[in-house]
């Protein structure tokens, strides 16, 4: 049962399209592992982290294209649930650090004896153990998401009403964390982890697994999203997207729809956010800023919106251009991003994705024509 | 399911029952004082002048907008008024629009197959196959509207006939006890207009029937009662020779 | 009658002195001749006499002379005062305040003052004071003399209050003698007076006077200031909530300015203009060079930079929402999702290129005098600044909803609103009118930057911080609502600002922006919507 419903709906292309994504997460970090330092082949151990790191920004693209592509609910608050999941993620690993902090308090993070913290808040009561802060991972942005999506879509609250709601939401959120009495670390956020499950986060094996485990989550995800899409549960997300109100009518309790993919895709980028955190050593509130969500949404809409393999390839393009840009032009890097957005929406509707379907389309057209 | 609003006494033997129903916007009254009665198994063609109420009246009826006052009853124990527009469909209310909305992302057979009564459940949609029985009657309704060669074919690529066979279809796939038809001969040719008037016969032998219609050979070719409205409520009743014989609707009709 | 009392002959002689100048400068000479020579019990005599004079300009002698300020220049016994500036000591005339150049301490012997003669020298100031021809002074001496409550001064102010003519400064005065008394060991009758007079100022310092005495004494006194003092409270409870009102109200406005270009361009063409703050942030920089040229160029025209400015930035502002409508929004009609994020890109660019052009720090933009300062209305605080952007955000919104109701711009806007395809067949250009649409939603949200540049900082960031907000004020008033929006806008800045003492700025916020997002849920098109079918 559930063996045919994650395979229902693996086309031929997509089934690749995972194997490749499972390739990058075994090769680039077995690469750093066991290749010797000077072989042309090896991957360093940064590239290994951004590696790493792209797959994340790919499961949350993922996340967004869920809701965006397929149902029409354009969020621009999904930085929002990726930094939550990232947060739980930082106040487990705020634990492990243990006595080995600066000041060396064996049950208070650093920032907490800073501010004069006489003991843990409640809310921070479990996450020492790795096993109620997972949960905790895709609970927490799902329970925000199912808040929020019940009493938005019960009253019917759509389009870019809705994209200003979550902008909002991540606003407010944005705003909170900031402060110092959220218990969370204020401004500055979590950092300097030492270790996670028992190994230190800093050495190139843990980075490997993280960078592997990453693409395992983005595979995953990749084959519940393609099952979703592909039943019959997919065509009506679909068809509510396209005419909603037809659907009402035709008895479909459409907030339904859009609360399961909403809170689904939530939980997918908690996941995404508590798997980028120990990568790359920090959280903070800025993760939580509009910008970065609405960031996310370009990502899916430059590799191809409604499509499962375009949210991910648009967070490679873009991320990578990023990498690049800000190193070697940083002026550059903004008007780029800018001009991006424009160039996407008014010109390539589709994506990359899109234009190499129809690139694929007309040379098959071209060659049945000169079949016939 | 029992949806708030349903109760279980009987009372009215009429399949649809509006009484006293009125709408406002914005001080424009839509419907005035609004009663009318569908007996199971009839047809009913309701004509009236652009602003009539016509389309108000049945976005009353589907749930799509709440009255400010009135009784609309269905099947003699749903009110109406309290339920929304998913609820009223399953209760057994399908409504076919005036420009035809089909899903244009979707092939002719999955459009109808979102239509196909039952399935509407979301999770058990997350692993439902279509039954044999499915999908004998998808072909079925194929056959009935004729599209069975453009089963494969996306919405947004057929023609605006097609679409208006396509909307009839998925009311045929989900098989309601009344069928609301808002306009469904507007932009069809002759012959289309009288092989619609022919199904519409036809399904009114299992579905009781409301048509909403412009188009006057078609009422006459449909040959069943017919309601006038006006204003918002109703002017006359009765075959179509005797409301195009009362005064009051030639006035209306042609203009004082 | 003319020799009833010696003191108004005194006065009287005074001021037929004051005709000639010269005789009384040569008086005021030789009483300060007097001050500065012989010892102390002579100096005692001669500042009552100058307090005698009424001379005004002793006051200024008499205070540096509390100070320690007062001096003999030993080269020609000359009386200055002397200010500290570096090494040595900066010198003006004493008489008549003329810069006479600068000395070091040796050049010069200070006047002695001890703590005796330091209470005479109050004393004679406040009787100067209190008697000077100038009502300002007059007042500011009440006042001063009432949060000071020197006993030494009650003679002096009986006798100002027996000569004062104007009723207020009399009030004020008598105020002052009032909290003298209250401090006094005076019967408890005339305390009881004083505490009724003291109870209708109505101010912080008098409950902290009232509180001070229902500390001090007991019996009738007590509860009377108490009860005095309680009701002080409550008056004062209410001008704060007043003062509240009006931070709202100032905040509002700022809201307003942001917002109202916004609900053009999403209130009637239904374009989510993401670039919008971006627009406001134009209008600012604008500001900044238009100050820039006169600083260089022409200073004296500093104070009208706003007035010069303002026509500008509606002007580079409206251009490039034009520009923008014209290449980018026009292709995405239909399609608001799209124009989000096209417009979000265009904000980013924007920032991007003034950051290069301007750099990423934060620019000075200058308040002109008109708009610096401030003024007290009751208990309230008014700065001029907060209150002309108030003037002004009201004065924007009258003269957009007369542009859109009297104007044949106006009416092709609302006709292309309502109705696009009509407005299209009875001849009206709609396209040209999407741009100019765009174009004055853009242009007010350049004067809304004008505005801006006097409170906030002008950088790069100005707009972001504004667009959130902008967007909650138009969906709360209600889309397509002008009024709605004034509403809304008011509401917003009230609220937040009654909010912030109880939970503070940022939590403040929050709380506001949850309450939008549940008032969505609750009213999804909010407070004034338009109702009917057309909505759909």
């Amino acid at each position: 049962m559930v063996t045919r419903f994650l395979w229902q709906g693996m086309t031929r292309n997509l089934r690749l399209f995972v194997l490749l994504v499972l390739a990058v997460g075994i090769l680039v970090p077995l690469s750093n592992l066991l290749l010797p330092a000077d072989s042309a082949f090896r991957m360093p151990s940064w590239a290994v982290q951004l590696v790493g790191k792209y797959l994340c920004y790919a499961s949350l693209a993922l996340a967004v294209d869920l809701v965006w592509g397929f149902c029409g609910i354009l969020t621009l608050g999904h930085a929002a649930f990726f930094a939550l999941g990232g947060y739980c993620m930082g106040m487990y690993l705020m634990r492990q650090i243990g006595t080995r902090g600066v000041y060396g308090n064996p049950v208070l993070p650093d920032f907490m004896v800073f501010l004069n913290y006489k003991e843990l808040p409640w809310f921070w009561h479990g996450f020492d153990s790795f096993w109620f802060a997972a949960p905790m991972i895709v609970l927490v942005p799902s329970v925000l998401a199912l808040a929020l999506g019940w009493f938005a879509f019960r009253s019917r609250v759509t389009g870019v009403y809705l994209s200003i709601i979550t902008q909002a939401m991540t606003f407010a959120l944005l705003l909170a964390f900031f402060r110092n009495d959220m218990g969370l670390g204020g401004n500055n956020g979590m950092t300097d982890f030492k270790d996670i499950l028992g190994y230190s986060v800093q050495s190139d094996t843990t980075r490997a697994v993280l960078c592997f485990v990453s693409a395992l989550a983005l595979a995953i995800f990749l084959v519940i999203s393609a099952a979703i899409v592909g039943s019959r549960f997919g065509k009506a997300l679909t068809a509510v997207r396209d005419a909603e109100s037809r659907m009402r009518f035709l008895g479909y309790r459409v907030e339904r729809y859009k609360l399961f993919v909403f809170v689904l895709s939530a939980a997918m980028a908690g996941v995404a956010g508590a798997l980028y955190v120990p990568q790359v050593g920090i959280i903070n509130p800025s993760e939580f800023s509009p910008g970065n969500s609405i960031e996310a949404v370009l990502w899916v809409a430059v590799g191809g919106r409604g499509t499962l393999i375009g949210p991910v390839i648009g967070a490679f393009i873009v991320n990578f251009g990023k990498t690049w840009l800000t190193g070697a032009l940083p002026e550059v890097w903004l008007f780029a991003l800018g001009a991006l957005f424009i160039v996407v929406t008014l010109l390539l509707p589709k994506g990359v994705v899109g234009l190499w379907n129809q690139f694929v389309n007309r040379s098959r057209e071209r060659r049945a024509r000169a079949a016939a | 399911m029992t949806a708030p609003g349903i109760t279980h006494v009987r009372s009215t033997s009429a399949l649809l029952y509006l009484s006293g129903v009125s709408v406002s916007f914005d001080g424009f009254r839509a419907l005035n004082n609004l009663s009318l009665l569908i007996e199971p198994g009839e047809m009913r063609a309701i004509i009236g002048p652009n602003g009539a109420g016509k389309t108000t009246m049945m976005d009353v009826i589907t749930g799509k907008t709440r009255p400010d006052s009135g009784e609309v009853v269905f099947d003699g124990a749903a009110d109406l008024t309290k339920l929304d527009e998913a609820n009223i469909a399953t209760l057994g209310i399908g409504r076919k629009f005036q420009k035809p909305t089909v899903f244009e992302n979707h092939t002719v057979r999955d459009n109808l197959l979102l239509a196909l009564a039952g399935m509407r459940s979301w999770y058990r949609l997350l692993t439902a196959v279509p039954s044999k029985a499915e999908n004998d009657r998808l072909e079925e309704i194929l056959s009935i509207i004729r599209m069975g060669p453009q089963q494969h074919m996306l919405g947004a690529r057929l023609s605006h006939g097609q679409k208006q066979w396509l909307e009839i279809g998925m009311l045929l796939a989900q098989n309601p006890k009344l069928m609301l038809v808002d306009e469904p001969v507007a932009g069809m040719t002759d012959v289309e207009t009288e092989t619609t008037a022919q199904v519409l016969r036809e399904v009114n032998k299992s579905h009781s029937v409301v048509v909403v219609e412009h188009d006057m050979s078609f009422v006459r070719a449909l040959g069943v009662k017919v309601t006038v409205l006006h204003e918002g409520s109703t002017l006359a009743e009765g075959s179509l020779d005797q409301v195009s014989a009362d005064p009051r609707v030639v006035e209306v009709y042609l203009g004082r | 009658m003319l020799l009833h009392r010696p003191l108004s002959v005194l006065l009287s002689v005074l001021a037929s002195l004051a005709l000639a100048g010269t005789a009384l400068a040569a008086d005021l000479t030789a009483l300060v001749g007097n001050l500065t020579s012989g010892g102390l019990s002579e100096r005692a005599a001669a500042i009552t006499a100058l307090a005698a004079s009424g001379e005004e300009r002793a006051v200024p002698i008499l205070e540096a002379l509390a100070a320690g300020q007062l001096y003999t220049r030993n080269s020609d016994k000359l009386a200055v005062i002397g200010k500290v500036d570096g090494n040595r000591l900066a010198l003006s005339e004493a008489i008549s305040g003329k810069s006479a150049g600068s000395a070091v301490d040796a050049d010069l012997e200070r006047v002695r003052v001890n703590n005796r003669l330091r209470g005479v020298i109050e004393a004679a100031v406040g009787s100067l004071t209190l008697m000077s021809p100038n009502p300002r002074i007059r007042a500011e001496a009440a006042d001063s003399l009432f949060t000071r409550r020197d006993a030494t001064a009650l003679a002096a102010l009986d006798e100002a209050l027996a000569a004062e003519k104007d009723p207020r400064i009399k009030r004020s005065m008598s105020e002052a003698r009032a909290a003298i008394v209250l401090g006094s060991d005076a019967p408890a009758s005339q305390k009881l007076a004083a505490i009724a007079l003291v109870r209708d100022r109505a101010d912080r310092d008098s409950l902290g006077i009232l509180m001070t005495v229902a500390a001090a004494s007991d019996g009738e006194v007590k509860t009377a200031a108490a009860t005095a003092a309680a009701s002080i409270e409550q008056s004062l409870a209410a001008w704060q909530m007043a003062q509240n009102i009006w931070y709202g109200i100032s905040l509002g406005s700022v809201l307003l300015l942001a917002a109202i270009g916004l609900a053009i361009t999403f209130g009637t063409m239904g374009v989510i203009n993401m670039a919008h703050g971006e627009m406001v942030m134009l209008g600012a920089y604008t500001t900044f060079v238009v100050q820039d040229v006169i600083r260089t160029s022409a200073p004296h025209l500093f104070d009208v930079s706003l007035v010069i400015a303002l026509p500008l930035a509606f002007v580079v502002s409206g251009a490039i929402g034009i520009l923008i409508e014209r290449t980018i929004i026009r292709f995405l009609y239909g399609r608001p999702l799209d124009t989000l994020l096209a417009t979000w890109g265009l904000s980013l660019v924007l920032q991007q290129a003034v950051r290069s052009i301007f750099g990423s720090s934060n620019r000075e933009v200058g308040a002109p005098s008109w708009m610096s300062g401030a003024f007290q209305l009751g208990q309230l605080n008014i700065t001029y600044g907060r209150l002309w952007i108030v003037v002004f955000a009201l004065i924007v919104f009258a003269s957009l909803i007369l542009l859109l109701r009297k104007t044949p711009l106006g009416l092709y806007m609302r006709a292309v609103t309502q109705n696009r395809p009509m407005a299209a067949a009875v001849g009206i250009r709609t396209p040209r009118v999407d741009a100019l649409t765009f174009g004055l939603g853009s242009g007010i949200a350049g004067l809304a930057g004008v505005a801006l540049s006097q409170i906030d900082n002008v950088s790069p960031n100005l707009g972001q911080g504004y667009i959130i907000d902008s967007f909650m004020v138009v969906v709360f008033g209600g889309v397509g609502n002008l009024f709605g929006t004034l509403i809304g806008a008011l509401t917003l800045g009230v609220v937040n600002k009654f909010l912030e003492p109880y939970a503070g700025a940022v939590l403040g916020k929050i709380l506001v922006l949850v309450f939008i997002i549940m008032f969505i849920q609750r009213r999804p098109r909010g407070l004034f919507a338009l109702k009917g079918r057309s909505v759909e």
